[in-house]
C-alpha cells in the first residue's frame, strides 16, 4: 500500500518509460517524435503532481477569513512546467519540420532506409571498402 | 545607471536582434544587425569581466525581485571570461560566415540563418550568466534548438538534416533528463536558486530524491558535452552542419555544457559532495582517458578533416573531463584552462578547414595536395592551431596539457599522465597526416586541372581566422593570463559561492530608475 499510495509516480515512470522505448526501438522518424512527446509528457505530470497539495486549492490569495484558512498548491512548478511544456512544443514543431525536410530529400521517414541509402551513397563514392576503416558517415550512432 | 544593467541588457540584446533579423528578411540586412548586436555584446561582456575583476562578484536581481522570489544572474570570474570568451568566437565566426554562409545555405534562408545565430548567441549566453538552476534549461533549449536549426541549414547536403535530427533526438534527451534533476532538487530542497540549493543540499544529502537529481543531471550533461559513450550527435553535426555553424557550435556548445558540470558539481553540489561522497570523478576519470585515447584513435583513420576534428573534439572534451575528476584545484584550473584554450584553437581550425572548403569545395585530407603554395594564409593558420592541438611549445594547446600533466603528477596519477601524452602522440598522427598532404601530396586532380581558382579566400574569412590564431598564439606565450583567471575561477569554485541567499543588500536591484 505504501507503494500504491504514490501512484502518481508510478503513471509518471510508465508514461516516461514507454516514450523512452518508443524513440529507441522505433525506426520510423515520427513515431520517434511521438516517443519523445511521451517522454516529455511524462516529465510535465511529474512537475504538475509535484507542486500539487493533499487537500490544496488553487493559490488565489483572498482576503476573506474562510480563504485565509485554506491549504494553497504550489504554484511554482505548474508555472515552471508552462515553460517547459511550450519548449517540448518547439522541439516537437521542430523535430516534424526536419522529419518533413528529410521525406522531401530521401522520400523516406525510416531510418534504417535513410541509412541504407547513405551506405550505398558511400560506397558509390568510396568504393567498396573506401580508404577509411571506420564505418561509413551515417552509419554510426 | 547603465553599467549596472549590463548583465540584463547582455542577454536581451541578441534576444531582440533574432526578431529584427527576421522582419529585415534581407541577407546582408540581417549580417548587419547580427554583427551590430555582437559587437556591442562583446564591449559589454569585457565590460562585465572588468567590473567583476575589479569589485567582485555581481548578482543581478532580474526586474527587482531579488533571489528567493526571482532569478538572479550570477556572475564571477569563470563565467564572466566565459562571457568574454563566446562573444569573441562569435564574432569571428559571424564575421567569417557572411562569404561563406553565402556559398553554404540557400539564398533565400539567409536572414533565418542570422536569426538562429543570434537565438543561439542568447541561449549560450544566458546558460553562463545565469544564477538560477531552472533558468539554465530554458537557455540550454534556447541555443539547442537554435542549433538543430542552424545545421538543418546546411542542407545543401542532406546529410545535415540527419544529423540535425540526430542531434536533436540526443539532445532532448540530455535537457529532458537535466529538467527531470532540476524538478528532483526543487522536491528536495524547495529552491532553484542555485546559491540556495548550495546552501540547503548538505542538509537533506542523505535522501535518495537528491542522489537520483544527480544521477539525472550528471546523464544529461554528459550527453550534451558528447563524453565518451554518449557523443554519437556529434561528428554528423559537426561534418554537416554550414562551417560557419561548426566552428561556433564547436568553440562554444560543448563548452558551456562543461561550464554547467562545474558550476553545478563543484559549485551547487559541492565538491565533497559529488566528488567525495558519490565518487563521480571514478565514474568520470575512466570515461574521459578512454574517451581521449579511442576517439583521437578514431581521428587518426578519418579521411575528412571536419571529421578528423570533430573526433579530435570528444578527445579534448575527455581531457577536460579527466581534469575535473581530479577535483582537486589544480585539476579544476586545468579544466578551466583547457575550456578556453580548446574554444579559441578548435574555432579556429574548423574556420580554416572552411576557407579550404570555400576554395576547394571538398575537405577530404587526399584533396589538400599543394595547398601550403596555393592558400599560404589559410594552411599555415590550420598549421599553428594544428600544432596547439597537439600542445608544442608556445601554443595554447601547450599551456593546457601543461597545467593538466602537473595536476596529474601532484596526485601521483602517472598511468594519466603517460595516456595524456600518448593520445598527443596521436594527435600529432591526424594533424600531421593533413600537413603531410599540404606539403608533400601531389596536388589533385580538380586543383590541377585548373578548374578553380584555388587561392586565399577574401580577407573577410582570412581576418577573422588569424584573430583566433593570434589569441591562441598569444595564450601560448602568454599563458598566465589565462592561467591565472583559471586559478581565480577554481578557487570560487572550491570554496562555493561565499554568499548567502539572503543578502539581499548586496544585490543591484534591476528597479532603480
Amino acid at each position: 500500500m505504501k507503494y500504491l499510495a504514490l501512484y502518481n509516480y508510478w503513471i509518471v515512470v510508465i508514461i516516461m518509460m514507454a516514450g523512452f522505448y518508443i524513440m529507441i526501438a522505433r525506426h520510423n522518424l515520427v513515431k520517434k517524435i511521438i516517443g519523445l512527446g511521451l517522454f516529455q509528457t511524462g516529465i510535465f505530470y511529474f512537475y504538475v503532481s509535484l507542486g500539487k497539495v493533499d487537500g490544496g486549492t488553487a493559490p488565489i490569495f483572498v482576503e476573506s477569513l474562510e480563504a485565509q484558512a485554506t491549504v494553497y498548491s504550489n504554484p511554482l512548478p505548474h508555472v515552471l512546467i508552462l515553460t517547459a511544456i511550450v519548449v517540448g512544443v518547439a522541439t516537437m514543431a521542430m523535430g516534424l519540420a526536419l522529419i518533413v525536410r528529410i521525406y522531401e530529400k530521401y522520400d523516406s521517414i525510416e531510418e534504417d532506409e535513410i541509412k541504407a541509402i547513405e551506405r550505398q551513397h558511400w560506397q558509390e563514392n568510396n568504393g567498396e571498402f573506401g580508404i577509411s576503416l571506420t564505418a561509413p558517415p551515417t552509419a554510426s550512432s | 545607471m547603465l553599467s549596472a544593467h549590463l548583465p540584463a541588457f547582455i542577454i536581451v540584446l541578441p534576444l531582440m536582434a533574432g526578431p529584427l533579423c527576421v522582419i529585415s528578411r534581407h541577407s546582408f540586412i540581417s549580417w548587419l544587425i547580427a554583427l551590430l548586436i555582437n559587437i556591442v555584446v562583446v564591449f559589454m561582456s569585457v565590460a562585465i569581466f572588468f567590473q567583476v575583476s575589479d569589485e567582485g562578484v555581481i548578482r543581478y536581481a532580474l526586474g527587482g525581485w531579488a533571489a528567493p522570489t526571482g532569478i538572479e544572474y550570477y556572475i564571477d570570474t569563470l563565467n564572466a571570461t566565459l562571457l568574454v570568451l563566446i562573444t569573441i568566437i562569435s564574432l569571428c565566426t559571424l564575421v567569417y560566415s557572411l562569404p561563406a554562409v553565402d556559398r553554404e545555405v540557400a539564398k533565400h534562408r539567409h536572414y533565418l540563418f542570422y536569426t538562429g545565430w543570434m537565438l543561439c548567441l542568447t541561449g549560450l549566453l544566458g546558460i553562463v550568466i545565469t544564477g538560477d538552476a531552472f533558468n539554465v534549461f530554458v537557455f540550454l533549449e534556447i541555443s539547442s534548438l537554435s542549433m538543430y536549426m542552424l545545421i538543418a541549414l546546411g542542407s545543401e547536403r542532406r546529410q545535415a538534416l540527419m544529423a540535425s535530427f540526430r542531434y536533436l533526438m540526443m539532445g532532448s534527451i540530455g535537457a529532458s533528463f537535466i529538467l527531470i534533476g532540476i524538478g528532483f532538487l526543487y522536491a528536495a530542497t524547495g529552491t532553484l536558486n542555485m546559491i540556495g540549493l548550495a546552501e540547503s543540499i548538505p542538509n537533506v544529502s542523505d535522501s535518495r530524491t537528491v542522489l537520483v537529481a544527480f544521477s539525472f543531471i550528471t546523464l544529461g550533461l554528459l550527453i550534451k558535452a558528447a563524453v565518451f559513450p554518449v557523443y554519437s550527435w556529434l561528428p554528423n553535426a559537426y561534418q554537416y552542419a554550414p562551417t560557419a555553424v561548426t566552428a561556433f557550435l564547436a568553440g562554444t556548445v560543448t563548452k558551456v555544457s562543461l561550464y554547467i558540470f562545474l558550476r553545478f558539481f563543484f559549485q551547487m553540489f559541492g565538491s565533497d559532495y559529488s566528488f567525495g561522497k558519490l565518487l563521480l570523478g571514478e565514474v568520470l576519470l575512466p570515461l574521459s582517458v578512454i574517451g581521449f585515447f579511442v576517439m583521437s584513435l578514431v581521428a587518426v583513420f578519418q579521411t575528412d578533416i571536419r571529421r578528423i576534428l570533430a573526433y579530435s573534439s570528444i578527445a579534448q572534451v575527455g581531457y577536460i573531463m579527466a581534469a575535473m575528476s581530479m577535483a582537486t584545484h589544480e585539476g579544476v584550473a586545468a579544466a578551466v584552462v583547457h575550456i578556453i584554450n580548446h574554444a579559441f584553437v578548435k574555432a579556429a581550425l574548423f574556420v580554416a578547414v572552411g576557407c579550404i572548403l570555400y576554395r576547394l569545395g571538398n575537405a577530404q585530407v587526399t584533396s589538400m595536395g599543394n595547398l601550403i603554395r596555393l592558400m599560404p594564409w589559410t594552411t599555415s593558420a590550420f598549421i599553428v592551431a594544428g600544432l596547439s592541438l597537439i600542445g608544442v611549445p608556445l601554443t595554447a594547446g601547450f599551456v593546457s596539457k601543461w597545467n593538466l600533466v602537473n595536476a596529474a603528477i601532484d596526485i601521483g596519477w602517472w598511468s594519466i599522465v603517460a595516456m595524456v601524452l600518448i593520445s598527443s602522440l596521436l594527435a600529432i598522427v591526424y594533424i600531421g597526416k593533413v600537413i603531410e598532404a599540404f606539403y608533400f601530396q601531389s596536388a589533385s586532380e580538380e586543383v590541377s586541372n585548373g578548374n578553380r581558382a584555388i587561392k586565399d579566400p577574401p580577407l573577410m574569412m582570412l581576418i577573422p581566422l588569424w584573430t583566433l590564431i593570434i589569441i591562441s598564439v598569444y595564450i601560448g606565450i602568454n599563458g598566465s593570463v589565462v592561467v591565472d583567471i583559471a586559478n581565480v575561477a577554481a578557487q570560487q569554485l572550491l570554496n562555493g559561492f561565499g554568499v548567502s541567499l539572503e543578502t539581499v543588500n548586496t544585490v543591484v536591484t534591476g528597479s532603480s530608475k
